[in-house]
């Protein structure tokens, strides 16, 4: 495959390089708890990460924000730990740390020399049972991300924007909430609230540990059931099972105006299929139609709507099809002055409408694919990226078979499920159209 | 034949736990030199360009003439035009990146080991023929023209050009290097050719190597790249004269969150005193949240979600900088905290434990940095444009750990001015 592919591009066909999969172990410790290592022995440097299966689509409602709020939380005191002991620790050892949340999970995670991974999971596993919340931190850390809400949306136009469509899109399901929550539940935070969550999801048994470096997987299984082997299952960990849409029949539009956006743009959301276990076929086509639409200046929006009509500054489109629950198909179309929103909103449908009828232009097909394989070398050199992949998808639901299956299942899709894909996706009762506007600019 | 001044160091090889970097420093036939790390065990290679003079090259009424230049470079060359150039490169499943900043074009290419040679060929096309086309030019000056009219909108935008414009005067620095929607307006196509023989020169030109390639193999291979570039470019502009008022210059802005930075002189990479001086920004507000200035303003008060300080090292010009955003009704108090954390570690300095900490810090992350192929390409320019030697890897750490807290806190006093401390606030500040 990789060969003829290289041929048929007249370029040197290269040879199969050390498969990812070789450098990743993964086992199950008897609590649960699932550890995956990647092995990069090229510097004594090692990424230590715990990710848990519970983002902010696991919120109950009326709490919005509560798992990022927790997030921030964890930083303060436990049983064994002073506010702030962790990060001085990591720091003082010479390493970085930081914690991210999104809608599916929540991750913990320090860059360190290898051999200062014994006191890292000494630490991340005292802080997955140990916390110890006390309200005066709670007060202080609620007006952080009331701060960190105003510097990532309140400030920005276009991730209020963003906000609102997510809003439209999901009626029902919690992607329709932001992450960092909604302004006026985060002011009522309250400390029992994020222990609540803290004592529903932090839990072996629900968290998985990653390690990426120069590390031995043995090595990392005796730490791994010193450190967390000894604590305990969660028995009355719920099922994640979060409410879903109900069928969307009828298109949604919405205009937002805003006088501190200076560039109007027009953008398009579908409610798409996400990957599932043993059952990713249909999320690699689309996850290829939103490459060959929009992936980039030789996509088939750029070259209608930017180099042949001269319309757009920027035509983009994407799908992530890393998710637990239903995704969405998403494009951008940013007008060049003088055109109006309706007419690239016309023009990009035109585009897709035409593309379905064309079909998919081979050559641009092997091009993306030939880039999908050496984009799995290059990742070779960058462990914690690979790492992140495998929590991502972890997190949503995926199995190792999954994730190590889907080069493959990428490199399986052909011209016709693209197309059956991109039928199948772009129902306009399905979508959700949003205009982002500054104050002058006429609707017409 | 091939002349190779080899230099063998055995970087970190005599610390525990840390990673052996052998960088060899070649020179081409053509007389190119180059710093190489090789690295056969992923088969792709990492190369960083850096041609030292950046958007300060513009020529007098030409702001944004280098950016725009730099954005068209893989737009058109030799014979390909974009979609041809973009065709080619995802055939080839090579990455090139183009960019500039007020002191640099650089250049980071990744390409497999087994596409080499046509990567290489095609980079070469971009750097020494592009071809400007008219249709190019015109569709790439949308895109800038689209993005400073955005940036008149962004608040971080607004306050970094705000406190560009009070510091450097008549200097280069003092502008956005993307030019102003009037500027990047009038560029012509010839301003842009300009631009490119002004910018791109060899005897600005500093390359670093990573990956799957020999020294007998990069020689012949930089001069191909690069051989026919300009001997020389435009001349450089001279060391900026820096002005601090010391006050709040507020810019007004409707936006919930104010959006401040602030500023004083900073300190020249080769000031003997400059490692106190970087432990000490550590202690002050470099060392991410174990920082005096996240401590206080931050985690006490929670009047921010993040504020910072940093030595900002230019080629023509050192400040001390920082940034923090708060409400409206907030900022004020941040501002009053910094300004009194900046007098109180003037006046009393540093503690033994956070200058101890702080080296820790420096030290324990120096190696953390080296962490792929192209990081180590970036780093290794980084180092020659700073005519740094080849060894400095190895003894750097050494540099940090020589810092006494005597000469942090001595350097606090004479380095630390609250008084010229000047801060832009973007927003609608209450109380400033």
């Amino acid at each position: 495959m990789v060969r003829l592919l290289a041929l048929a591009l007249g370029v040197a066909s290269f040879a199969v390089p050390v498969q990812a999969n070789d450098l990743v172990t993964d086992y199950t410790l008897d609590n649960g708890m699932q550890v995956v290592v990647v092995e990069d022995h090229r510097a004594p440097v090692v990424m230590h990460m715990v990710w848990y299966k519970a983002g902010s689509a696991d919120e109950q409602p009326g709490v919005s924000g509560v798992a990022h709020f927790l997030e921030h939380l964890l930083f303060k005191s436990t049983d064994n730990m002073e506010s702030g002991e962790f990060s001085a620790t990591v720091a003082a050892n010479g390493g970085r740390d930081n914690a991210f949340t999104s809608y599916d999970m929540t991750a913990y995670h320090q860059r360190v020399a290898s051999d200062r991974l014994e006191l890292m999971m000494r630490m991340e596993s005292d802080r997955m049972v140990n916390l110890r919340l006390q309200e005066h931190e709670v007060a202080t850390e609620r007006e952080v991300i009331i701060e960190e809400r105003n510097q990532r949306v309140e400030n920005n136009p276009g991730a209020l924007f963003r906000e609102q469509l997510s809003a439209a899109q999901y009626q029902n399901h919690r992607y329709g909430v932001p992450v960092i929550g909604w302004r006026h539940e985060m002011e009522a935070l309250s400390l029992q609230d994020a222990r609540s969550f803290y004592d529903t999801f932090y839990a072996p048994n629900n968290a998985i540990l990653l390690v990426a470096g120069d590390v031995e997987p043995l090595a990392v299984k005796a730490l791994a059931e010193q450190y967390y082997g000894v604590l305990p299952a969660n028995p009355d960990l719920p099922e994640r099972a979060r409410p879903q849409e109900p069928p969307q029949i009828s298109p949604r539009r919405m205009t937002y105006n805003d006088p501190r956006v200076a560039q109007p743009y027009v953008t398009r959301s579908y409610l798409a299929p996400e990957r599932n276990p043993g059952d990713q076929e249909t999320a690699a086509a689309l996850t290829l139609l939103a490459e060959i639409l929009g992936g980039g200046q030789t996509s088939v929006l750029s070259q209608k709507l930017q180099f042949e009509q001269k319309k757009v500054v920027y035509a983009a489109s994407w799908y992530n099809g890393t998710s637990l629950d239903a995704t969405t198909f998403d494009f951008v179309v940013v007008p060049v002055p003088g055109v109006s929103l309706q007419e690239v909103e016309d023009a990009m449908d035109a585009v897709v409408a035409e593309f379905i009828e064309t079909g998919v232009d081979a050559e641009q097909l092997a091009r993306i694919k030939m880039q999908l394989r050496a984009s799995e070398i290059y990742e070779r050199d960058n462990v914690s990226s690979l790492a992140n992949r495998y929590g991502r998808a972890l997190t949503a639901g995926l199995t190792i078979a999954d994730i190590q299956a889907w080069s493959d299942t990428l490199q399986a899709v052909s011209e016709e499920d693209i197309i059956a894909a991109a039928e199948q996706v772009f129902d306009k009762r399905r979508s959700v159209t949003g205009w982002l506007m500054g104050q002058e600019e006429v609707t017409q | 034949m091939i002349r190779y001044v080899i230099a063998f160091v055995s970087v970190f090889a005599a610390l525990p736990a840390w990673a052996e970097i052998n960088i060899k420093e070649v020179t081409s036939p053509g007389g190119i030199k180059a710093w190489l790390v090789e690295e056969p065990s992923i088969p792709f290679v990492a190369v960083e360009l850096r041609f030292r003079g950046g958007t300060s090259l513009d020529a007098e009424g030409k702001r944004g003439a280098t950016n725009l230049m730099v954005g068209l470079l893989e737009e058109g060359a030799g014979d390909l035009d974009a979609q041809g150039f973009a065709r080619q490169s995802e055939e080839l499943a090579a990455q090139f990146g183009y960019d500039s900043h007020a002191d640099a074009v650089s250049i980071s290419a990744r390409f497999l080991t087994e596409n080499r040679d046509e990567a290489l060929a095609l980079l070469r096309l971009s750097l020494v023929e592009p071809s400007f086309p008219e249709v190019a030019v015109e569709r790439v000056r949308g895109q800038v023209l689209s993005g400073l009219r955005s940036s008149l909108k962004d608040p971080d935008k607004i306050a970094g050009k705000r406190m560009s414009a009070l510091t450097y005067g008549a200097h280069p620095y003092a502008t956005a290097g993307e030019g102003t929607i009037e500027s990047v307006s009038a560029l012509t196509r010839d301003d842009i050719v300009a631009a490119h023989q002004g910018a791109l020169s060899k005897d600005r030109l500093y390359v670093g190597v990573v990956g799957d390639i020999t020294a007998e193999e990069l020689g012949p291979m930089l001069d191909q790249l690069l051989g026919a570039l300009p001997e020389t470019g435009a001349s450089l502009p001279g060391e900026a004269d820096l002005t601090f008022g010391g006050g709040i210059d507020v810019v007004d802005f409707d936006t919930p969150q104010s959006v401040a930075v602030f500023a004083q002189p900073g300190i020249h990479r080769n000031d003997e005193d400059f490692f106190p001086a970087y432990v000490l920004n550590v202690v002050l507000g470099g060392g991410g949240f174990e920082s005096r200035l996240m401590t206080e303003v931050r985690q006490k008060r929670g009047l921010t979600y993040g504020v910072y300080s940093y030595l900002v090292l230019r080629d023509q010009a050192n400040v001390y900088m920082g940034s923090v955003s708060s409400a409206n009704d907030r900022v004020a108090e941040a501002i009053d905290v910094i300004r009194a954390e900046w007098a109180k570690m003037a006046d009393t300095g540093a503690t033994p434990d956070e200058v101890e900490k702080a080296k820790a810090l420096l030290t324990g992350a120096y190696p953390l940095r080296f962490d792929g192929n192209g990081s180590i390409a970036r780093i290794m320019v980084g180092m020659q444009m700073d005519g740094m030697p080849v060894d400095y890897i190895v003894n750097r750490n050494d540099l940090v750990n020589a810092v006494t807290v005597e000469d942090v806190n001595r350097v606090a006093k004479e380095f630390l001015d609250p008084d010229l401390l000047t801060f832009v606030v973007v927003g609608k500040p209450d109380g400033v």
